[in-house]
């Protein structure tokens, strides 16, 4: 991604009155789709919510208002769907809680035999929805490289039925159904699924990672899977207060935090490899991402689960050697900075 | 009433329109308000000329250099003399120095004055004439700033000084290597073009007679009377006084210092006359203070100066006789408390002259028959509103008590003005109370791009020591616009558009022009716009339930 020179913020903000208008961001025009609206019902500070506008206005402008999108079951569906009423602002179908892969299958399908190969299909979920019940459909889309956007919202869990654990919950984070108690509190360690992995496994021609915390990387990312035709997999980390147990106005820290931890690392792959990753401007320890959420609590009581955060870390600090995500390799010491 | 229901009942799920998601107003989940406000940015608040910085960098950010100027030149009339000389309390207190380092806010406003000077840029009297003659005393920093203040006003300004030109210490004390004589004069050229009338070697005397032809009085006669030691000394000895022997230099004199020169003192003054003597060839210049390096009044960057310079410091000593070539120093220790006593040992040094720099007493026998006025530590008393007991007669810079600075005396100066004209016109002078300060922990800094300080080029030593050269350089148009740019706008809108963005509610508007509002029909209250807001523009409000 090209940073612009130094300009106060710089690139970091969403806009900047410094700058002419093509380089500001998507979010920071008053013409932005605003493809989920006012009134939806999700929880104070959703990072879901602010993630699927983020995403779905930047592929409005990349297609010229060209889009569908197809919803699996989950909270952004459930908050902002409740019959009558829709938050949606462009063309949305609802799939079922699994298929949605498959529905975006055939709704690019659809639209290629009616010759509309100009309207480009989204297809979106949450974690659950897209790396446990909707995996199968997912890989098939990819298998077949049908020309569909997915974008997988990851919450760390079942958030919508109550937080339950998904295959893309933490390690050690506590869930309704991986609580906080034994020898190894909260959810198991070597378990779970790396969906980026798997897309760049099916050699995709795009799979991206991203967060709420950067917008510009974000809504480069949605915009550049756009010149791609044929399967693209972009997962989009969105802190959620509730099930993270944040505050409400915590959710773009965290999601930073988790970036500049090492624990969640930002970059884009083609054909299967890893093309560019987002550095970590200020490397952190681990505790610093774990301890603000509540999820994370029994990790830090009066006896502090140090063997527990050591594991964690060195999961960042794999994610950092791997990725490369400081240059040059910085190590960091204790648990919280 | 939809299509569907006049065909009799369907069942239910099929038979609404779809409807939109505004129908739900989420503002009612809300138990906290977010609520742009304005805060004091610390370097606004420490500037003792009270310039609005952050405003007039906001300007120069987008190379808008004539309005920047022009915002500064709304409190101050001397921003390329500030930029050089001003000791820079605003840098002191910028929020920017917890992150990196601070703004170079003083080399932006040279950089500004400079440009001014360079572009003939000009101030006008716009206010309507107010038919009030008022007399300035002093035509130092602080006489000059009220006197361009109130013809600014409206008033009649009449300068008087007993010098043959104006500038008061800008001209008779601060050495030309760090602040050039064409500066000072463009500078006081503008305010003299406001039809500001100048009577220059004219000493005031008789105060009376002039509270009673003239509506009303500023007196800024600064201090310009050195302070004496009590050196006992042979009769051959050579005993000078810094102050006096600057004002010789500036009048073109060559004062005799010999080659190896003694400077008595450790503050600003004592650094100036030590560069000065190194600059007038004097091989040897020793500068003898009584405590160590770090009690030093000069400020440390004066005193690397002079080091680089070739200037010598003789610590924790103090001069206990002298005579023709030759002085007697003590050595001291510094006591629990810090005060330094004497150890008995004494030490001989080779001086041809020694020159006092222990601080300046103010002239004041001009008010010393008014028993209206009162002096108190040889400085003249003031109220709250600059006036001394004497109705209409003020008085401001180093003649009353406070910090002595040039800053100061120009901030005393505007202060003055606003309130001489308050005066005059029977009221008094409101200001709106002061916004809370935005400090550091309000901002949110991540957004803000790594930015190391751009750094004034200097001129080397050899040719440091044998002219009168400026020795720091200014900017130019491109590292100040950087410069500039790296102010955080702390506590004021940089129109970053953050709010407006990471709102996941869209509750917030941008309504161009760096405005933005809340729609509180939506607005949940997470206070996510609050907390991501670069500048700490943003806050919090509990709702009253
Ligand atoms: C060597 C030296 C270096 C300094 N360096 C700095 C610096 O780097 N930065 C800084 O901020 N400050 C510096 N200062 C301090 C600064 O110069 C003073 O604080 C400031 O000039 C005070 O301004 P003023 O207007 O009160 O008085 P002055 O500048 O002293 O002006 C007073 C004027 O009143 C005139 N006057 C006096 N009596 C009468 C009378 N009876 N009738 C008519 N006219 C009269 C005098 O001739 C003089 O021109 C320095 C001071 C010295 C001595
Ligand atoms: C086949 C099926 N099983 C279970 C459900 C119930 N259900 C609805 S939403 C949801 C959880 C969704 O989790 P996720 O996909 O992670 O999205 P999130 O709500 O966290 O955004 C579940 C289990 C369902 N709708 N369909
Ligand atoms: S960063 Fe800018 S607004 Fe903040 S204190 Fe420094 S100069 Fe002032
Ligand atoms: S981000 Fe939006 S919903 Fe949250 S407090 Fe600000 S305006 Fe309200
Ligand atoms: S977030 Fe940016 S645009 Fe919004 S108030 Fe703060 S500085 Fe202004």
């Amino acid at each position: 991604m090209e940073r612009v020179r130094f300009y106060q913020i710089g690139s970091y903000a969403a806009g900047n009155r410094l700058l002419d208008g093509e380089l500001q961001t998507v979010q920071s025009d008053t013409h932005r789709t605003n493809s989920l609206n006012s009134g939806h019902r999700a929880c104070q500070g959703c990072g879901e919510a602010l993630g699927a506008r983020y995403a779905l206005d930047a592929v409005m402008r990349a297609t010229g208002n060209q889009m569908v999108a197809v919803n699996a079951t989950g909270c952004l569906e459930v908050f902002s769907t409740p019959y009558p009423e829709t938050a949606w602002q462009v063309p949305w179908l609802h799939s079922l809680f699994g298929n949605a892969p498959a529905v975006a299958t055939g709704v690019a399908a659809a639209l290629k035999a009616k010759g509309r190969t100009d309207v480009r299909v989204v297809g979106q979920g949450g974690d659950g929805g897209t790396v446990d019940i909707g995996l199968a459909c997912l890989s098939g889309m990819f298998e077949r490289n049908d020309d569909v956007l997915y974008i997988c919202y990851d919450n760390g869990g079942y958030m919508n039925t109550g937080v339950q654990r998904s295959g893309a919950t933490p390690h050690g984070a506590a869930t309704t159904t991986t609580p906080a108690v034994g020898p190894q509190p909260g959810n198991d360690f070597g378990k779970g699924k790396n969906l980026p992995a798997i897309a760049m496994a099916h050699r995709i021609p795009y799979v991206a990672t991203a967060t709420v915390a950067d917008l510009r990387d974000l809504e480069y990312k949605a915009t550049r899977a756009m010149e791609f035709r044929g399967a693209r997999y972009l997962h989009v980390l969105v802190p959620c207060p509730l099930g993270w147990r944040t505050a409400s106005n915590e959710t773009v820290k965290i999601a930073r935090l988790a970036t500049e931890t090492g624990i969640f690392p930002v970059f884009e792959a083609e054909d299967g490899e890893v093309v560019a990753v987002s550095k970590i401007r200020k490397r952190r320890p681990v505790g610093d991402y774990l301890q603000p959420q509540g999820r994370f609590a029994h990790l830090f009581g009066a006896t502090p689960r140090e063997d527990v955060i050591a594991k964690i870390q060195a999961e960042a600090d794999r994610n950092v050697r791997v990725f490369g995500l400081t240059d040059p390799e910085v190590p960091v010491h204790g648990v919280v900075s | 009433m939809s299509e569907a229901s006049k065909h009799g009942p369907l069942p239910f799920a099929i038979t609404l329109d779809p409807g939109s998601s505004l129908a739900n107003k989420t503002g009612s989940w809300r138990t906290e308000a977010p609520a742009y406000v304005d805060r004091l940015p610390p370097c606004n608040d420490a500037c003792p000329a009270g310039e609005n910085i952050q405003q007039w960098l906001h300007h120069a950010e987008e190379s808008g250099y004539e309005a920047a100027w022009r915002q500064i030149m709304a409190d101050n009339p001397f921003p390329a003399v500030m930029g050089r000389i001003c000791y820079r309390p605003c840098e002191t207190a910028c929020n920017r120095a917890i992150l990196d380092e601070p703004v170079g806010i003083n080399s932006v406003e040279r950089f500004l004055g400079d440009e001014a000077i360079k572009q003939g840029w000009t101030v006008s009297v716009d206010a309507p004439a107010s038919g009030k003659h008022v007399l300035v005393v002093g035509a130092g920093p602080s006489g000059l700033s009220a006197a361009y203040h109130l013809r600014l006003l409206g008033h009649e300004v009449t300068v008087r000084d007993s010098c043959p030109e104006a500038g008061g210490m800008m001209r008779y004390g601060i050495p030309a290597y760090r602040l050039p004589r064409d500066v000072v004069d463009a500078e006081i050229q503008r305010i003299a073009d406001l039809g500001v009338r100048f009577e220059l070697n004219t000493t005031v005397t008789d105060l009376q007679a002039e509270l009673d032809a003239f509506d009303a009085v500023f007196l800024a006669v600064g201090a310009h009377v050195g302070r004496r030691a009590d050196i006992p000394a042979g009769d051959s000895a050579r005993i000078l006084d810094a102050v006096s022997v600057l004002a010789e230099v500036e009048q073109g004199d060559q004062p005799l210092l010999g080659r190896r020169v003694a400077i008595y003192g450790g503050g600003n003054t004592a650094m100036d006359m030590a560069r000065t003597a190194r600059r007038l060839g004097a091989t040897d210049a020793v500068v003898v203070y009584r405590r160590t390096r770090d009690r030093m009044p000069a400020h440390e960057i004066e005193v690397t100066e002079a080091l680089e310079e070739g200037v010598r410091m003789r610590w924790l000593s103090t001069i206990t006789y002298a005579d023709a070539g030759r002085i007697t120093i003590e050595k001291m220790k510094l006591d629990e408390t810090g005060f330094p006593v004497p150890t008995g040992e004494f030490e001989e040094l080779e001086a041809d002259s020694v020159v006092l720099a222990l601080g300046q007493l103010s002239d004041l026998a001009l008010v010393e028959g008014m028993d209206d006025v009162t002096i108190t530590d040889h400085v003249v008393q003031v109220g709250a509103h600059l006036m001394t007991g004497h109705p209409g007669l003020f008085a401001g810079g180093d003649m009353v008590p406070s910090e002595r600075t040039a800053t100061v005396a120009i901030g005393h100066g505007k202060k003055a003005a606003r309130n001489i004209d308050a005066w005059l016109r029977g009221t008094t002078d409101q200001r709106p109370p002061r916004h809370d300060l935005a400090t550091y922990e309000r901002l949110n800094t991540w957004y803000y791009s790594d930015a190391p300080a751009t750094v004034r080029p200097r001129l080397d030593v050899a040719r440091r020591i044998s002219t009168f050269d400026e020795v720091v350089g200014g900017l130019d148009a491109s590292t100040a616009v950087f410069e500039a740019r790296r102010c955080m706008s702390c506590g004021n809108c940089l129109e970053c558009d953050n709010c407006f963005s990471v709102c996941p509610d869209n509750a917030i508007i941008k309504l161009g022009g760096g405005k933005y509002e809340i729609d509180l029909d939506f607005c949940k209250g997470c206070g996510l716009c609050a907390a991501e807001c670069p500048s700490g523009v943003i806050e919090m409000f509990p709702e009253r339930l």
